[in-house]
Order: structure tokens, then C-alpha cells, then sequence
């Protein structure tokens, strides 16, 4: 069955979208990460206009965070105070990227600057995280402790900057700026590609300011949230390329598919899970290196214009 | 005396042929409605070629070429080289006013029609369907880009060329069926229907047609142009709602 999308001006399959979703959803699920580093890149696969397919994706993202802001809201694991610091960087982080991303696009270089930094970011993070992984994975076969025990104590310099708050639920006390600025690198980094950057906020939060997983998980998803309604919106009025039909099917597939890859996620070790999410991230990265090293088989590309009525 | 007077008769019926044939087209639809399961459309053509009673029918035969022509709009071509190890796009070429859909469909092939230098002048034929007067001064780069974009557009399914794409069902009558792709863009298309014999232009008639969004699409695409912010909420709240929607239908307890 196809259904032709109003804005993104083409007809696409329901059942390929609700599966694709669907999928990407499981994978969201199953990693506690918003997908749309996933998702972005397989509709731009599909001829939909990368401008149409980061808008809308923003649009699934802020829906599909919804559902796990809830579930870690009751679960009392969200730090508000935290949340609000994160928010306020991100929308900042937002309004600039949404600004960038404009004119990057007149420039005709938004292809460039999106592909440069899917490799850039996926394969340092990726490394990062699989070097991570593996070292894990050693000491448990060693017989040793998988992490290594943080000394008590001792801050990092970062947090004893200037504008000190306590932020109770997550037993931190550290400096606001350090914080404001990470969540604005990632709000720009997250309306640029289309992503939620929950895969570089959850582990930015626990390795540079050691607050609990728990806690980290559920305030990121509401920066998410927060950044992603509000990026949504940015692209709807500046550039007219969110597509509402494609959206709310996305986000039927991918509420979906996260509720199984939720439950998917109980029956897995937390060293494999850690490892697989890397490899997950490597190889995005290395399919976005691959695609600017290769020679191209057709050199020429023709830009049509979008957006035209 | 008798081979000067058949010469110049001769010369008479050649040097006058306007008005001796007539061409009338028509196409089955002049509008194609895009709803919600738009895949594309299918439009003919269809035509009559008439002769004046009075003329003497050439030795050539009649020859129809078929030219429908979208929306036009900048397109921007762009080439790959690399930079070090990496490829980007470098160079890139505006062409101004270009068909973003473009369909050519002819009885027999063009070359077989008419010389190529013929075809160039005369504007017809994929490749010669948008020359510009300048084009003929174009350097090799330009003529490289201009080859790309036909190419690509080809590739796309925008461009087409069917050189057997027009039938005649009689000496008279003619049909040339006419492929919309869904990705074709909505606006004005225009259709050129032109009548040639041994290469000469006899005939030509213009008709159009156009593409448009209707219902729910149409309702749809004009909100979010003329109303960015509330299309922006709305969506924003059907995303929140369906996220909300989920955790409760999937919570467990």
C-alpha cells in the first residue's frame, strides 16, 4: 500500500515505513537512544529530501522520547533541575543549528557538512565506546571488577567552575557552565543531523560527571524531548519541510518497535549490550566514510529544488 | 521546355507547404489530481494529421514528435572530485528555467527523421529540448554538465525518450501515451505536438496540462506554508500524544 506525503512530494510504501520504523524503534528500545541517527540516514536512502527527512525525523524523535520521559518520570528517575540546565543549552544549541543548517543549504554544502560529521562523530564516539566495551569485556574474563572504581573525593576541574549548584536527585554538585555548554553542542548537533544526540549525552554524563545511569538516561531523554519539539518547530516555520504524514507513521512503527526492543533489552548482559551498541554506531560511521572515499560511480548529482509547490 | 515547367511545378509544391497540412491535438485529461494514493499517472495524446484535398502527397512520410514539458525551475548540477582521499562536491552549475520533467516521444527515431544538425536547430529531441541560441558557444565543461543533468534526470525517471512512443493507428491518426511519475512535480505542463516530413517542420499545435494536489494533500501542504507555526504545533502535539498514547497502552501494570 502506498501513501503519497504531502510535503515530502512523493508516494512511499506504509508497510516499508511501519517496518523500517519499526525496526529502528526496536533498536531505540532495546539501547535507550532516540534512533534517529538510524532513521535520518534510511529515508535520505529513500529519495526523501534530506531537508524533509531531518525535520521530520525530529518530529518521531520528540514523540518517541515522550514515552520513556513517562515511564522514567514515575520511576522517579528524573532529575528536573538538571533537565532544565540541559533544556536551556539545548534550545540555544537548537536555534543555531537550525540557523546553520539554513545556511549551509543555501551554500550547497548541507550534503558535506552532514555526511563529514555522521563519520566524524560515529566513528570517534563509536571508538570510544567499543574501545570501552572491549576493555570491559577483558577484565570480566580476567576475573577482575568490569569497572574500575572511582576515587572519592577528587573532581574533575571542570566542575569546580564558577555558578556551583546542587542537583539532588542526580548527587551532584558541579558548575552549571560546563553542563549548559555540552547540552548546546548537542542541541546543535541534534537539529544539524536530525538526531536526538542522546547517544553522546548519556555517556558525556556519566564518564564526565559521574552522575547514576539511571538518572542520566531518563533527564536525557527529556532534554531530548524538550530540544526536539522545540527543533520541529524551528523546521516547520523556517523551512517548511516536516512532513505530518510521514511523521506520524514513523512514530506508530517506532513507539512500537521500542516497547519490544524495552523488553528485549531485560534478557541481554550489560557487556554484550554495551558492545553491541558500538559496533551499531562504528558501522554507521564507517558506512557515511565509505560513501566519501570511494570513488563515485557517477560523479554528478542534480539538485532539484524542494519544497516547490 | 516541358522538364523546366514539371521542375518549377515541382519547386511550387515544395517551397509552399504551409497550409497544406493541418494538426489537430488533443490530450484525455487536462488535469491529474495527486490524493493520498497518488503512484503516478498515465495521460495520451492524441492527434489527427489533415490534408488539403488539392496537394500532392509528398514522397515522405509523416513523422510526429512529441514534447511535454514540466515546471520550470532552477536546477543545480554538481560534480564530485576529490579533495586528497575525500570526495565532495566541488564545481557546480546553475541552469536557470529548466524542465524539472521532460518527455519526448517520437514515431521513428529522430535520426532517422532528420540530420543532427537538424534536430539541434530545430529543438528537437531529449538532448535538444531546452538548447538555448548560446548553446551552440558552450565550452566542453558546460556541454559535460548539460549532458549530466539529462542524464541523471534520466535516471531519476523525469527525463524520458521514447522513439517509438508515438503510434499511428491510420495514415491520419496518432496516439502517444504520456507517463507521469509520481515524482513529478506539480504545476503547468506544456505539450508540443509537431508535424514533420523528410525533416521539415509542416505543423504544430501547443496544448497543456496541469498536475495538482488535491483534498487532504492540498489541505495539508498549504497549512504548512501559510501556517508554519500551527503546522509546527500540530505536528509536534500528534507526536507527543502518540508517545504518551503508547506508554500507556504498553505500560505494564
Amino acid at each position: 500500500m502506498q501513501i503519497y506525503l504531502p510535503i515530502a512530494e512523493l508516494p512511499i510504501s506504509v508497510l516499508m515505513v511501519l517496518g523500517l520504523s519499526g525496526a529502528v524503534g526496536f533498536i531505540s528500545g532495546l539501547f535507550g537512544v532516540g534512533g534517529g541517527f538510524l532513521l535520518t540516514p534510511f529515508l535520505i536512502f529513500l529519495d526523501i529530501p534530506p531537508a524533509v527527512a531531518v525535520a521530520t525525523v525530529a518530529a518521531q524523535v520528540a514523540g518517541s522520547s515522550m514515552t520513556g520521559v513517562l515511564t522514567y518520570f514515575r520511576r522517579r528517575a528524573l532529575d528536573l533541575k538538571l533537565g532544565g540546565v540541559l533544556v536551556t543549552g539545548g534550545i540555544i544549541g537548537t536555534v543555531l543549528g537550525v540557523l546553520f543548517f539554513n545556511t549551509m543549504r543555501r551554500l550547497g554544502q548541507l550534503e558535506l557538512v552532514i555526511t563529514l560529521s555522521y563519520v566524524t562523530l560515529f566513528s570517534v564516539i563509536g571508538g570510544l565506546m567499543l574501545y570501552d566495551a572491549l576493555r570491559a569485556m577483558l577484565r570480566v574474563r580476567a576475573g577482575k571488577p568490569a569497572r574500575l572504581k572511582r576515587k572519592g573525593g577528587t573532581h574533575p576541574w571542570w566542575m569546580g567552575l564558577p555558578l556551583r549548584q546542587r542537583f539532588r536527585r542526580s548527587g551532584l554538585y558541579c558548575s552549571v557552565l560546563p553542563i549548559a555548554t555540552l547540552a548546546t553542542i548537542i542541541g546543535f548537533i541534534g537539529a544539524v543531523l536530525g538526531v536526538g544526540g542522546g547517544f553522546i549525552l548519556v555517556p558525556a554524563l556519566i564518564y564526565f560527571f559521574r552522575i547514576p545511569p539511571a538518572v542520566v538516561v531518563g533527564t536525557s531523554l527529556f532534554q531530548i524531548l524538550v530540544t526536539m519539539t522545540g527543533a520541529t518547530i524551528l523546521h516547520a516555520v523556517t523551512n517548511q519541510s516536516v512532513d505530518i504524514i510521514l511523521a506520524s507513521l514513523l512514530l506508530v512503527g517506532g513507539v512500537i518497535g521500542a516497547q519490544f526492543g524495552g523488553r528485549a533489552a531485560r534478557n541481554l548482559n550489560v557487556e554484550s549490550f554495551r558492545l553491541l551498541l558500538a559496533l551499531l554506531i562504528v558501522s554507521v560511521g564507517l558506512r557515511f566514510a565509505i560513501e566519501l572515499l570511494i570513488p563515485p560511480s557517477e560523479p554528478f548529482s542534480v539538485v532539484l529544488p524542494d519544497g516547490a509547490r | 521546355m516541358r522538364r523546366v515547367l514539371g521542375l518549377f511545378l515541382a519547386l511550387c509544391f515544395v517551397s509552399v507547404p504551409a497550409g497544406a497540412e493541418t494538426l489537430v491535438a488533443a490530450m484525455s485529461s487536462h488535469q491529474i489530481q495527486i490524493t493520498s494514493n497518488y503512484t503516478g499517472s498515465q495521460l495520451t495524446v492524441f492527434g489527427m494529421v489533415e490534408r488539403d484535398g488539392r496537394s500532392v502527397s509528398r514522397g515522405d512520410p509523416n513523422d510526429i514528435v512529441v514534447t511535454v514539458r514540466g515546471p520550470k525551475r532552477m536546477l543545480l548540477v554538481r560534480e564530485k572530485e576529490n579533495l586528497g582521499p575525500v570526495w565532495i562536491n566541488r564545481t557546480q552549475r546553475r541552469f536557470p528555467e529548466s524542465p524539472v520533467f521532460l518527455f519526448v516521444a517520437s514515431n521513428r527515431p529522430v535520426s532517422e527523421m532528420m540530420s543532427a544538425e537538424m534536430a539541434e536547430r530545430g529543438r528537437v529531441g531529449l538532448g535538444n529540448a531546452e538548447r538555448t541560441a548560446q548553446a551552440w558557444f558552450d565550452d566542453a565543461s558546460t556541454v559535460r554538465f548539460r549532458d549530466s543533468l539529462v542524464r541523471i534526470m534520466v535516471a531519476k525517471g523525469l527525463y524520458d525518450y521514447r522513439e517509438r512512443g508515438v503510434t499511428f493507428l491510420s495514415n491520419a491518426l496518432f496516439s502517444a501515451p504520456v507517463d507521469i511519475p509520481a515524482t513529478a512535480p506539480t504545476g503547468t505542463y506544456t505539450v508540443d505536438v509537431v508535424l514533420y516530413a523528410g525533416g521539415v517542420q509542416l505543423a504544430r499545435q501547443q496544448t497543456n496540462f496541469e498536475v495538482i494536489k488535491t483534498g487532504s494533500e492540498q489541505r495539508l501542504a498549504s497549512a504548512a506554508y501559510d501556517l508554519p507555526v500551527l503546522y509546527g504545533l500540530a505536528t509536534v502535539l500528534m507526536a507527543l500524544l502518540l508517545g504518551w498514547g503508547a506508554s500507556v497502552v504498553f505500560r505494564r501494570d
